[in-house]
């Protein structure tokens, strides 16, 4: 084959492929909505979201327990996990000295990649004990520690890289030149951080914050190992819940056999993807336009 | 007055961040530990040479060697059909298409956005895909699942490495009456070498350690899969289903499942880390 065909047919094929890669995401929507259209179809949208009866074998889907245990759960984590991120992205950017940032970066980034289950047998021994022995008597109630403060906590810990990483990235992109003039000016460090620093980055840290939420929101297996799995609307952080990921990673046996309940639990992917699919693309988009500004 | 506070505020707030720093990674080098001290009383010859014996519900013997082989064999063969798909892509985006080209501009950000998707979305979706072709929970359906979660941030990471390659360097090849076709595999591909390298063992390392995009899709066995139609257990699922059953040895081969997993990507983790630093030596700057 002469040369110059071959380099035409490749760039054709590659253009394919890329445009293929790219709308993936479009094939996952539209394949999981061909199989929740049963389910759809046969109920009406306001009573699978705001519904609190789940009883799959007499054909009732009410998503509301596994909506309101993804929030509680992602809630706890966000509530845990944002000022303890900040205050160490704030230290490791603006206070701590180069090298130790040197040895830090790395190691939380590399913590990044300890897998979810690993999160979820830590949570089983160390934090759900702690729960059922320690916190939950200091308030006088019984919990089983299988609860949204189990899994809030877990998440929290697993988000902790995601949100260090971005927001440090966004804080070191300030230029020098802002703090110098801040400092020159006779503001205290803490000052320049709060007044200037913070301000000139806090789209960039609000990305981070809505990129930790989104991958909160689809963690599966460490939160479905501490949750307890109780298919019922939390009423505080000691009960236990029932997030939307555990419940269709649970259910992949009984799939089939119930008429419904496979649409059902493709309606939940569809859900949590729809979703996530809205904060990435929002934060995704601010990163975007700051990578842009900084250049 | 003022000043005092201001200073007190500066200590207060220090003090605090230091806090927050000490606990986040004490509490991540925590897990770490825990996953040790539990693993290491069932690390044995014998763990990570047999399989289990008896039924991995309730047998007692044997070890997980089921799940080491399940899980390279799934990883790898996901990572193989990423780079497959991912590094032609990743080419296309940046020797093939004119520099600063919108098209690209979009189909970065669709990967980007692709690559916060949660596995157990790309397991649910896997699954539809299996029920459409006909096929059972298999060694093929776990791969065609991890392939499509590792697929975006193996574009992604390539595509970060080829952006770095010298355009003049390009532009030379073009000058001695190269195709684009041959730039991009004598050099593009080559330059970007150890970048690229990096790149499949971050994501194998993501592939391997993934559970909720092979539960329903590559199911659970005791035996080491002969074929890519049979079932493979993964070692993320080994520590998941052992670790519900309440029998001490079988809990056990969990802890170990789960230290073996846990060393595992830490190893590739850091050697992504040496192997870019290492191999960038060879590379025309």
């Amino acid at each position: 084959m002469p040369r110059r065909v071959k380099d035409l047919l490749a760039g054709k094929v590659l253009l394919l492929l890329t445009i293929l890669a790219a709308l993936l995401v479009l094939v996952m929507i539209a394949g999981l909505y061909l199989k929740s259209k049963p389910v759809l179809d046969s109920h009406s949208l306001s009573e699978l979201l705001f519904s609190t009866r789940w009883r799959p074998f007499r054909g009732q889907f009410g998503f509301l327990p596994f909506i309101m245990g993804t929030l509680w759960v992602t809630g706890v984590a966000i509530a845990i996990a944002v000022p303890l991120c900040l205050l160490t992205a704030i230290y490791l950017s603006e206070y701590a000295h180069s090298r130790v940032r040197e040895w830090v970066k790395p190691l939380i980034d590399i913590l990044a990649g300890i897998p979810s289950v690993v999160f979820g047998v830590w949570g089983m021994l160390v934090i759900v004990p702690f729960i059922k022995d320690v916190v939950a008597p200091f308030f006088k109630v019984f919990s089983t520690g299988y609860s949204v403060l189990a899994g809030g906590i877990v998440l929290a810990i697993m988000i902790f890289p995601v949100i260090i990483h971005v927001s440090l990235e966004v804080l070191r992109a300030v230029p020098e030149e802002v703090r110098e003039a801040s400092l020159a000016l006779g503001a205290t460090r803490w000052q320049t951080v709060k007044r200037v620093v913070l301000r000139k980055a806090l789209p960039g840290v609000a990305a981070a914050i809505i990129l930790g939420i989104s991958r909160a929101f689809g963690e599966t297996m460490a939160v479905l190992m501490v949750v307890g799995n109780v298919p019922k609307v939390p009423a505080s952080v000691l009960d236990p819940a029932y997030p939307l990921p555990a419940l269709i990673a649970n259910n992949y046996g009984e799939m089939l056999s119930v008429p419904l309940f496979d649409s059902a639990l493709m309606l939940a992917a569809l859900i949590l993807l729809l979703v996530i699919l809205l904060f990435n693309i929002a934060s995704r988009a601010v990163l975007l336009r700051l990578g842009r500004s900084v250049r | 007055m003022a000043m005092d506070r201001r200073f007190a505020e500066e200590r207060l707030f220090q003090g605090l961040m230091i806090l927050a720093t000490v606990l986040i990674i004490s509490s991540l080098l925590l897990i770490l530990l825990t996953v040790l001290l539990k693993g290491l009383p069932y690390m044995s010859l014998d763990m990570v040479t047999r399989t289990p014996q008896g039924g991995y519900y309730l047998g007692k013997g044997g070890g997980i060697l089921n799940a080491i082989v399940g899980s390279l064999y799934l990883a790898g063969g996901a990572t193989l059909l990423a780079i497959l798909f991912g590094l032609p892509v990743a080419l296309y985006m940046n020797v093939f298409s004119r520099p600063g080209a919108r098209f690209v501009g979009a189909c970065r950000f669709a990967f980007d956005v692709l690559n916060g998707v949660p596995s157990i979305v790309f397991g649910a979706f896997g699954f539809t895909i299996m029920i459409f072709f006909g096929l059972r929970a298999s060694l093929l359906g776990g791969i065609i699942a991890i392939a499509l979660l590792i697929l975006p941030m193996m574009v992604r990471s390539i595509d970060e490495v080829l952006r770095l390659v010298p355009r003049e360097l390009l532009d030379a090849s073009y000058a001695l009456g190269a195709t684009r076709w041959e730039t991009a595999l004598k050099v593009a591909v080559r330059q970007a070498l150890p970048g690229i390298l990096t790149a499949v063992l971050i994501a194998f390392g993501r592939g391997i350690g993934d559970a909720a995009a092979v539960i329903f899709t590559a199911g659970f066995t005791d035996s080491i899969p002969g074929s890519l139609l049979r079932p493979a257990a993964t070692l993320p699922l080994a520590i998941f289903f052992q670790l519900g059953v309440p029998i001490p040895e079988v809990q056990g081969r969990a802890y170990a499942s789960a230290l073996i997993l846990t060393l595992m990507i830490l190893i590739i983790s850091l050697a992504a880390r040496l192997l870019s630093r290492r191999l960038t030596r060879h590379v025309v700057k």
